[in-house]
């Protein structure tokens, strides 16, 4: 699968966003993920965010804090997600299932430190974010008005295997 | 050094670590609803790989939002059933047979110590109360264990939750672990399994059990699990008699799985709950806990009792003795879900559903329904509900309503004052 993992950034600056923000459980009775397209994050209610402005309409990663994407097992959050071209979420931290839910779709749960939090949410101030990301390398290069931060990422063996696979049903269906 | 439970039973089923610290585990139940289950179907077919790794060991039911309610729901159990047709799958629970899936599945015996089991469903969890390694997961997880019956997880590291003393009278298991998730926080177990141990434990039934081991997600456990005892071998008995020469021998093998005294816990939790009170959620995260008391007076629109948390036979009984000759306060609605068939049969022949009804309730057949805002009971803006749930997110029961958490007692004596009560204090 060859996708592209960096771009524009949306930040969501609240610890425990749940997956029935992510995407509300009176949209689960669809049965493809491109019918929840509209629906992302509609229910997350937050200072400055608008489900429908165009920060999260252009964005291809979002920054978030910890915990991100606790509650409900639903597959559908980082689905609406992928139907909306975003790949790629950096956070503090994720709740389990969610980040493996992530990785099964051949996307990417990045985790970084508080401090590399801090510094990714303070570059807001220079102008719109823009998120590169080498996967390889395991790097991060941000870039908003004339300044550029660089972050190093750890990844488990286990989860980069499954982005190069491109998902848990191609890794398991080769090996088992 | 010694083993906990959760590590013997990944050891026992370890079929691959292709990285260190994955495990690659064999699966003796799958699990199956009509939400998370028909994107799977779906994909399997699109890969022209239809088919099950084993027909026994997957069970299937129809319980999120039943009957149906429009036609999107209806295609949802249309390719659950269909699915089940197709694959011959003896377990597949539809109108008339459908329950809650963490309270039909138990109820059956289907879960047994030692075991390993995953559903497209976070709650999953609940069935470490037989001592099994239960873990919720998402629908690419679901659809490799229908395929291959394998599914990948962390080496896990366990918490020790050790209850002890006396469990004050109102006060039970919902209360327990809303003050466990408080304790812990919503993120104080991610990546880990809780151990639930102690005299309070051992003395609890499978129902109370499974009302701890229900809420370790919202902890953000991987799992909940309980020791297997004689307590296990009495509920599954009437399943496992022709497995075992007598309940002597079943409690033996269960005995196996047991944590040895020198396993290693990542961290121990000791909690005495002599002075424990009934607890009542307030804003929109499960740890955001208080003493029913401290919440004394909140006003309610909704009493909700059921799920797969409190729909059980002893939530009802717990509810009624509160309800019994009293009705609810003028402008409350109640709503009551038995869990399962067998338990709406056995309130309906007991009298419990007679006490629900003369105190103005409305009874409605086994489904989860308005635990997620999805039918059943769903909440208008502005709208407060008291229930025996186990998630009190922000808009979780409806756009702009107002979850609070509570025991079936507790929910019994909020409807009847209308405004949050200890039922210590009707």
């Amino acid at each position: 699968m060859n996708r592209s993992f960096g771009g524009p950034a949306c930040f969501l600056d609240r610890s425990d966003i749940n997956t029935d923000e992510i995407i509300p459980a009176r949209y689960l009775t669809e049965v493809t993920k491109e019918a929840l397209k509209p629906f992302l994050l509609e229910d997350l209610v937050l200072p400055g965010f608008d489900p429908k402005g165009e920060v999260l309409t252009q964005a291809k990663v979002l920054v978030s804090r910890k915990n991100f994407g606790c509650g409900s097992s639903r597959e559908h959050a980082p689905w609406s997600l992928e139907v909306n071209d975003i790949y790629t979420v950096i956070a503090e931290g994720y709740a389990r299932i969610f980040r493996q839910n992530m990785f099964n779709c051949g996307m990417l749960a990045i985790e970084l430190p508080p401090v590399d939090i801090d510094r990714l949410f303070d570059l807001r101030k220079e102008g719109p974010v823009e998120i590169a990301v080498d996967l390889g390398g395991q790097k991060l290069t941000a870039r908003a008005g004339s300044r550029e931060e660089h972050f190093d990422f750890a990844i488990s063996s286990f989860d980069k295997a499954l982005v190069e696979a491109g998902g848990w049903v191609e890794f398991a269906d080769a090996r088992y | 050094m010694g083993k906990t439970i959760a590590q013997k039973i990944f050891d026992a089923h370890l079929r691959d670590e292709p990285f260190p610290g994955t495990c690659v585990l064999d699966l003796d139940r799958v699990l199956c609803h009509e939400i998370t289950t028909p994107v799977a179907i779906s994909d399997l077919q699109w890969r022209n790989k239809d088919r099950v790794f084993d027909r026994h060991k997957i069970k299937a039911v129809i319980d999120h939002v039943t009957p149906a309610k429009d036609s999107k729901t209806a295609l949802q159990g249309k390719i659950l059933r269909e699915w089940a047709g197709r694959h011959e799958i003896p377990d597949f629970f539809d109108i008339g047979q459908n329950g809650v899936c963490h309270v039909l599945f138990p109820e059956k015996g289907f879960i047994r110590p030692g075991f390993t089991v995953i559903m497209g469903d976070s709650h999953t969890c609940t069935h470490g109360a037989f001592g099994a390694f239960a873990a919720g997961v998402g629908t690419t997880d679901l659809e490799v264990g229908i395929l291959k019956g394998v599914c990948a997880f962390r080496k896990p590291a366990s918490i020790l939750v050790n209850i002890t003393g006396q469990l004050p009278e109102q006060v039970v298991a919902k209360d327990v672990i809303l003050h466990i998730i408080h304790l812990l926080g919503v993120n104080g177990a991610t990546d880990r399994v809780i151990e639930f141990r102690g005299p309070v434990v051992d003395a609890m039934s499978m129902d109370a059990r499974m009302t701890l081991t229900n809420m370790a997600i919202e902890a953000g456990g991987t799992s909940g699990i309980c020791l297997p005892d004689q307590i296990t071998v009495d509920y599954l008995w009437p399943f496992i008699s022709g497995e075992y020469q007598s309940r002597e021998a079943a409690l033996a093998d269960f005995t196996k799985w047991h944590s040895d005294p020198d396993a290693e816990y990542e961290r121990v939790l000791d909690i005495d709950v002599s002075t424990l009170e009934p607890q009542v959620t307030y804003d929109y995260k499960p740890d955001c806990v208080k003493t029913a008391r401290q919440m004394q007076g909140t006003p309610v629109n909704q009493v909700y009792i059921g799920t797969c948390t409190n729909g059980r036979l002893e939530d009802l009984e717990q509810a009624a003795a509160i309800l019994k000759g009293k009705k609810l306060a003028p402008g409350v609605r109640g709503i009551l879900s038995p869990a399962s068939p067998k338990i709406y049969r056995e309130a309906m022949e007991m009298g419990i559903l007679t006490i629900f009804m003369d105190a103005g309730f409305c009874i409605t057949n086994p489904t989860c329904g308005a635990c997620l805002g999805m039918s059943n009971g769903v909440l208008a803006p502005g709208e407060a509900c008291a229930a025996t749930s186990n998630r009190n997110f922000q808009g979780r029961m409806g756009q702009g309503g107002m979850v609070h958490l509570m025991s079936p007692a507790t929910a019994a004596a909020t409807g009847i004052k209308g405004v949050i009560t200890d039922p210590r204090d009707l």
